[in-house]
């Protein structure tokens, strides 16, 4: 068998030849998902059963017009959270994070993979919960209302993703799902996206300009005309430096690890 | 042997520490093409930190590396390399042809996807996930993603660990293909045979220093004097004096030589004493080599 030589010449490659390493990427991400049930149900229905309770059969009116913006938050934290906490922190420890970097295949693809995995999985929470409370919440959005919603969701993905990545980072594999959780759960609660802040005492309401999670969800009320706390750049700015100081920390500790 | 072909990688007193210690404490060495060299040495040697630091992982303290001419950390260098980790967890609900691809992508031109399944003999396997797959096949996968961007250099860490007899022939097979195709091939292993197998060039490395570095041929003879035993009577003083004997030490009945070279000390003690029985003579291969090597260093 012979093979040709590839004499590295400084030629441009083609779009497709680019891109190709980030599509494998990403059809692997999607096929372990898909194949991972056990994951995708609950990521996908956990959410929309909490709203059901919460949001439809207790709460009424503009409580489930609320909530409907808030679980579209916290739907969209679980798979960013776990999808690069947890699984960063087992490819990490299997090596094959090492085997990555060791062959070319480009460092931010399966970053990239991941994230656009949690943005898809965070619009499909927003879309079972969209349809959820229009059918039987009884809520009514418009359509430019429902596109802003999953946008909001998607862009969750971010700064929580980014978190996400500093956990796994850090933590070992056997630890990392505490951890996530740790993180997960109090702040969906912190930042009222369970049930609402005004029916929790007035020192969460106090506090939770602290937690990025709570900038999502007054960008998401905004979004569906819902009364929101503080102003848009504020939000954005949050979200934008959560992302960078989190990825940042995360690359570096990577990088002296790895 | 002469190359003439500049080397595939290059270390040049290369020093690493771990905190205080030396994981490599200033080796120099070069991996040419169509040339198999094996990287021996005990656990923490410094046999995989010298690999990461020729693969980019990790950068040397000081001196200096070369990948493919340039530097280990670039893509361009990247593309041109396959590596076989020691262990690598791989995801348990892929399909091995799906694994394969999938890091097939990352090389300008990839091998066939059929051929990097023949050559590391997981043909049959192609459909099956490879958390289904037991640990020897796994480690097949991991051969044929090693070899699937048509790599001019790879770097295979104890490639056959776990492996059965006949799938450490098939990997033995497929790493005398590459070297044929003109591949330069980097393997460090604990089994000495397939060192001795494979291997053009050994490199023994003890505490981050390399002991010895040169063809498998030289190495043997200098290196491993053979183990001579048999039941004599013979002066044991007189014949540590002979000719090629190193050493000689009586247990009881038993007479122990170190010889080298050992055919004309078996014929002259055969000579001498025509009572002798229960000749038995061992050794000259790498094991013993490596053994003794490592021993004096430590």
């Amino acid at each position: 068998m012979t093979i040709q030589r590839n004499v590295p010449v400084a030629r441009p490659r083609p779009l497709a030849r680019v891109l190709a390493p980030y599509a494998a990427e990403l059809k692997a991400e999607l096929r372990r998902s898909w194949r991972t049930p056990a994951y995708v149900l609950p990521c996908l229905l956990l959410p929309v059963l909490f709203y059901l309770m919460f949001g439809v059969m207790l709460g009424r009116g503009q409580t489930s017009r609320y909530l409907l913006a808030t679980y579209c938050v916290f739907g969209a934290m679980g798979p960013a959270l776990f999808g690069f906490g947890v699984q960063l922190a087992v490819d990490r420890a299997g090596g094959l994070l090492t085997l990555k970097r060791a062959l070319p295949v480009p460092p931010l693809a399966p970053l990239l993979a991941r994230l656009l995995m949690a943005m898809l999985f965070a619009i499909a929470v927003a879309v079972l919960l969209i349809a959820t409370a229009c059918g039987l919440g009884g809520v009514a959005l418009t359509l430019l209302q429902g596109i802003g919603l999953l946008a909001v969701a998607a862009m969750v993905a971010l700064p929580l993703g980014a978190i996400g990545l500093l956990i796994g980072s850090h933590a070992e594999p056997d630890a990392a799902p505490a951890l996530v959780n740790l993180v997960y759960l109090p702040l969906a609660l912190l930042s009222g996206l369970w049930l609402p802040l005004s029916v929790l005492p007035q020192a969460f309401t106090t506090i939770a300009p602290l937690w990025p999670t709570w900038h999502a969800a007054q960008l998401g009320l905004r979004v569906i005309g819902q009364p929101a706390g503080g102003n848009v750049p504020m939000h954005v700015g949050m979200l934008v430096a959560v992302t960078l100081v989190c990825a940042l920390l995360a690359t570096r500790r990577l990088r002296r690890i790895g | 042997m002469t190359v003439h072909t500049p080397p595939l990688a290059v270390l040049q007193d290369v020093q690493v520490r771990y905190r205080n210690a030396h994981a490599l404490a200033g080796i120099s060495l070069q991996v040419h093409a169509g040339e198999v060299l094996a990287l021996l040495g005990r656990n923490g040697a410094g046999k995989s930190t010298a690999i990461a630091v020729m693969l980019g992982l990790r950068l040397p303290d000081g001196g200096h590396a070369e990948l493919l001419g340039g530097d280990p950390q670039s893509r361009a260098q990247r593309e041109q390399v396959g590596v076989m980790l020691q262990s690598t967890g791989l995801p348990p609900k892929l399909r091995v042809g799906e694994l394969v691809d999938q890091f097939r992508a990352s090389y300008p031109q990839p091998r066939p996807l059929a051929d990097c399944l023949a050559l590391a003999g997981v043909h049959d396997l192609q459909r099956r996930f490879y958390g289904q797959l037991s640990g020897g096949q796994q480690r097949r996968v991991q051969f044929a993603i090693a070899l699937c961007g048509g790599p001019r250099l790879l770097f295979l860490d104890e490639p056959t660990t776990g492996l059965d007899i006949e799938a450490r022939q098939t990997m033995w097979q497929a790493i005398g293909a590459l070297r044929a195709e003109g591949c330069g091939i980097v393997l460090t292993t604990h089994y000495l045979e397939e060192a001795e197998a494979l291997a053009s060039r050994v490199v023994v490395l003890e505490q981050g220093r390399i002991l010895a570095d040169g063809p498998l041929a030289t190495f043997r003879p200098q290196l491993a004097p053979r183990r001579i035993r048999c039941c004599s009577g013979l002066d044991v003083a007189v014949v540590r004096s002979w000719h090629g004997v190193i050493d000689a030490r009586r247990s009881g009945e038993l007479l122990e030589l170190l010889a080298e070279p050992a055919e004309p000390v078996v014929a002259r003690l055969l000579a001498e004493d025509p009572l002798l029985h229960g000749l038995d003579v061992r050794g000259g291969g790498l094991a013993e080599a490596f053994v003794e090597m490592t021993r004096e260093a430590a």
